[in-house]
C-alpha cells in the first residue's frame, strides 16, 4: 500500500501539489488524471523520491521514502519517466538488464537473466534484443523501457504517461499490456494519462487532481460523469456508453 | 563506492578487442624505431657497442611511447565519461573549459610556487579542473535543452574566457610560452623523469571500469539512475575527478590534444555502442592507437623534423568530427 499524507509541493510561493492525502492500493491499475499543470507528475515523482516534498509524506509499504535508502526502496518501487535518454546506443538486453541492478548490484546472476528474459518475452521483444535503442520505432523502444520496470521486480509500478508519442495501436496495446501486467502478475501500477477514456476502461481507481488538489478518488464509474468531469477540466464532455464502456466525448 | 567487477558477463573472449590490442602493440613498435637518432635493432640485440642504443631507448623512446600510449588512453576515457555525465555527444574536456581550468592552475602554480614538487602541481591543476567542470555541469543543467550543440558551444566560449584570463597573466609574467605547451599536445619532449605522472591518468582510466555501469546509468539520466537505487550526485563526483584528474595529468606532462577523445568515443559508440562495460576498453584502446598514429604521422611527414601531434589530431579529427556531424544530421534532420 502507498500511502500519501498531507504532500505538498512548492516551487517559490506556488503550490504545484497541495496537501494531498491518497491511499493507493496494492493490486491493479490506478490511473492518475487531470489537467496540464494539475500536479500529477510532481505528485508521481514525490512517490518515487524523485523530488522532495515541501511538506508531508509518502509511505510504501510503511517505509518513508524519504528516508528509505534508495538501493532498498528500488526493489518495491519502480518508476518510469517520460522522455528518456534515446540518444543512447544501448541495446534492448542491455537495457532491461539494467533492471535487475537494485537486485544484482551489477553481477547478475542465473535468476537475473531470468527475469530479464522473462520481460523481454513478455514485451514481445525477442527479436529486438540485440538491436540498439537509437534504432527502434517509439512504441517499441516505450516497449523496452517498460520491460526494464518490469524486469526491476517490484511490487509498485509507477509510469509517467506510458502512452505519450504512442499511436492509436501501440497505446491501446500498451493499456492492454498493463491491464494483463497488473492481473496476471499481481502488481500495483499507477498510470499518469491524458486520455480519460483509457482511464475509463482500464483502471480499477482512478485518483483526478486539478490545480495541485485531488478533485476525487474513486472508480472509473465515478470519473465519467459529466458534472464531475466539467468540474476536473473546466469544459464540457459528453459521456456515452459504448458496448458497455464510459466514453467522453470531448471532440464535440 | 562498493565497486563492481564482473569482468566474466562476457565469457566470450572479445577478438576483436585482442586483434586491436595488437595493433596498437604493433604501432608502439613501429614508433619506438623512429627518431632521429640511429637506433639499429642489431645494436640492442648483440649488446657490446650497444649501450648509447640502449641509453636512446630507455631515456627517450620508451617514455616517449608509452607517453602516448597512456595520454590517448586516458583522453579517450575521460571524454566517454564526460559524455555519459553531460549527456551529450560532443563534450570532452578541452570542449568544456576543463583543461583550459587545468592550464590557469598550473600558472596560478608558476606565479605563486614555482618551486612547488610537479605532483603537487598537478594536484593544484586538477583542484582548478574540477571546480570549473562542476561550475559548468551546473550551469548545462540550468539552461533549457535545446540543440545538443549548444553545450559545447557554450563550453568552447566558457573556455575561452578562461584562457583569456590565464593568456593574460602569462603575459605579463612572461610565460606564454610555457602555456603554449600545457594545452598543445607535443610528445617530442618527453623524457624519462618527466611524463610519468601520466601513470597516474593511466591508473584513473583503468580504475574506472569498475564504476563503468554506473557510468552508463548516469548516462540514462538522473531519475533513471535514482530509480534503480544509486546515487546520481557521487557518480557525478567521481566521474568529474577521474576527468579533471586525467585532464590535469596531461597538462602537466605532454599537454592534450583536442578533439582527440571527443573523436574516438564517438566512433566507438557508433560500433559497439555506449554500454561503458563494452565501451570503456574500446575507447581506450582506440584513443591509444590513435594518438600513436598520429605521433607517428607527426614525425615522418617532414622527416627529420616533426609536426606537433596536435596538429596532426586537429587535421584527421576535423574530418572525422565533419563526418559525425552531418552523419547525424542525416539521421535526426
Amino acid at each position: 500500500m502507498i500511502e500519501i499524507h498531507n504532500l505538498t509541493k512548492r516551487y517559490e510561493e506556488a503550490a504545484v501539489v497541495d496537501n494531498v492525502s491518497l491511499t493507493l492500493p496494492e493490486s491493479g491499475i490506478t490511473a492518475i488524471v487531470g489537467p496540464n499543470g494539475a500536479g500529477k507528475s510532481t505528485l508521481l515523482s514525490m512517490m518515487a523520491r524523485l523530488i522532495a516534498p515541501t511538506s508531508g509524506r509518502v509511505l510504501v509499504d510503511g517505509l518513508d521514502v524519504q528516508a528509505t535508502p534508495g538501493a532498498v526502496l528500488a526493489k518495491r518501487l519502480a518508476i518510469l519517466k517520460q522522455n528518456n535518454q534515446v540518444g543512447m546506443r544501448l541495446t534492448v538486453n542491455e537495457l532491461v538488464a539494467f533492471g535487475r541492478f537494485p537486485h544484482s548490484g551489477g553481477r547478475p546472476t542465473v535468476e537475473d537473466k531470468r527475469h530479464v528474459d522473462e520481460a523481454i518475452a513478455y514485451l514481445g521483444l525477442d527479436d529486438l534484443r540485440t538491436r540498439f535503442l537509437d534504432e527502434l520505432s517509439g512504441g517499441q523502444r516505450q516497449r523496452a523501457f517498460v520491460a526494464m520496470v518490469l524486469a526491476q521486480d517490484t511490487k509498485y509500478v509507477l509510469l509517467d504517461e506510458p502512452l505519450n508519442s504512442l499511436d492509436m495501436k501501440h497505446a491501446a496495446a500498451m493499456m492492454k499490456l498493463l491491464r494483463r501486467t497488473a492481473d496476471e502478475l499481481t502488481k500495483s501500477i499507477t498510470v499518469v494519462i491524458h486520455d480519460i477514456n483509457f482511464a475509463s476502461i482500464y483502471a480499477d481507481h482512478v485518483v483526478a487532481m486539478r490545480d495541485g488538489r485531488v478533485m476525487l478518488e474513486g472508480g472509473a464509474v465515478d470519473l465519467m460523469q459529466e458534472t464531475m468531469l466539467k468540474d476536473i477540466y473546466d469544459t464540457v464532455v459528453k459521456v456515452r456508453e459504448v458496448d458497455g464502456h464510459r466514453l467522453g466525448l470531448h471532440y464535440l | 563506492m562498493q565497486a563492481v567487477a564482473s569482468m566474466s558477463v562476457r565469457v566470450r573472449p572479445a577478438a576483436g578487442l585482442m586483434l586491436a590490442v595488437g595493433c596498437v602493440l604493433a604501432l608502439a613498435a613501429v614508433s619506438l624505431f623512429i627518431g632521429v637518432a640511429d637506433m639499429p635493432l642489431g645494436d640492442l640485440i648483440r649488446g657490446d657497442g650497444g649501450a648509447q642504443a640502449i641509453q636512446l631507448l630507455l631515456v627517450s623512446r620508451i617514455p616517449r611511447t608509452v607517453a602516448l600510449l597512456l595520454s590517448g588512453m586516458s583522453m579517450g576515457v575521460a571524454a566517454l565519461i564526460m559524455q555519459m555525465l553531460f549527456r551529450n555527444r560532443f563534450v570532452e574536456p578541452t570542449t568544456t573549459g576543463t583543461v583550459e581550468a587545468a592550464s590557469l592552475g598550473l600558472l596560478v602554480v608558476a606565479l605563486l610556487a614555482p618551486g612547488l614538487p610537479i605532483f603537487y602541481k598537478m594536484v593544484v591543476a586538477s583542484s582548478f579542473a574540477l571546480g570549473t567542470t562542476f561550475l559548468f555541469l551546473r550551469l548545462v543543467s540550468k539552461i533549457p535543452t535545446g540543440s545538443s550543440l549548444v553545450v559545447p558551444l557554450l563550453g568552447l566560449m566558457f573556455g575561452g574566457v578562461i584562457n583569456a584570463v590565464t593568456t593574460f597573466f602569462a603575459y605579463r609574467y612572461d610565460l606564454l610560452q610555457s602555456l603554449a605547451t600545457w594545452t598543445n599536445g607535443d610528445f617530442s619532449g618527453v623524457l624519462r623523469g618527466r611524463y610519468e605522472l601520466l601513470f597516474i591518468a593511466g591508473g584513473l582510466a583503468v580504475l574506472s571500469y569498475l564504476a563503468a555501469d554506473r557510468f552508463t546509468v548516469a548516462g540514462l539520466g538522473e531519475s533513471f539512475t535514482r530509480n534503480l537505487g544509486l546515487n546520481y550526485g557521487r557518480i557525478v563526483a567521481l566521474g568529474l575527478a577521474i576527468v579533471s584528474m586525467v585532464s590535469a595529468a596531461a597538462v602537466v606532462t605532454a599537454g592534450t590534444v583536442p578533439f582527440l577523445g571527443l573523436i574516438v568515443a564517438n566512433l566507438v559508440s557508433l560500433a559497439v555502442g555506449d554500454n561503458l562495460r563494452r565501451a570503456l576498453p574500446w575507447v581506450a584502446v582506440s584513443g591509444a592507437g590513435f594518438l600513436l598514429a598520429c605521433d607517428i604521422i607527426g614525425r615522418l611527414v617532414r622527416f627529420p623534423y616533426e609536426i606537433p601531434v596536435g596538429t596532426v589530431a586537429g587535421v584527421l579529427g576535423s574530418g572525422v568530427f565533419l563526418f559525425l556531424l552531418l552523419r547525424r544530421r542525416a539521421r535526426f534532420g
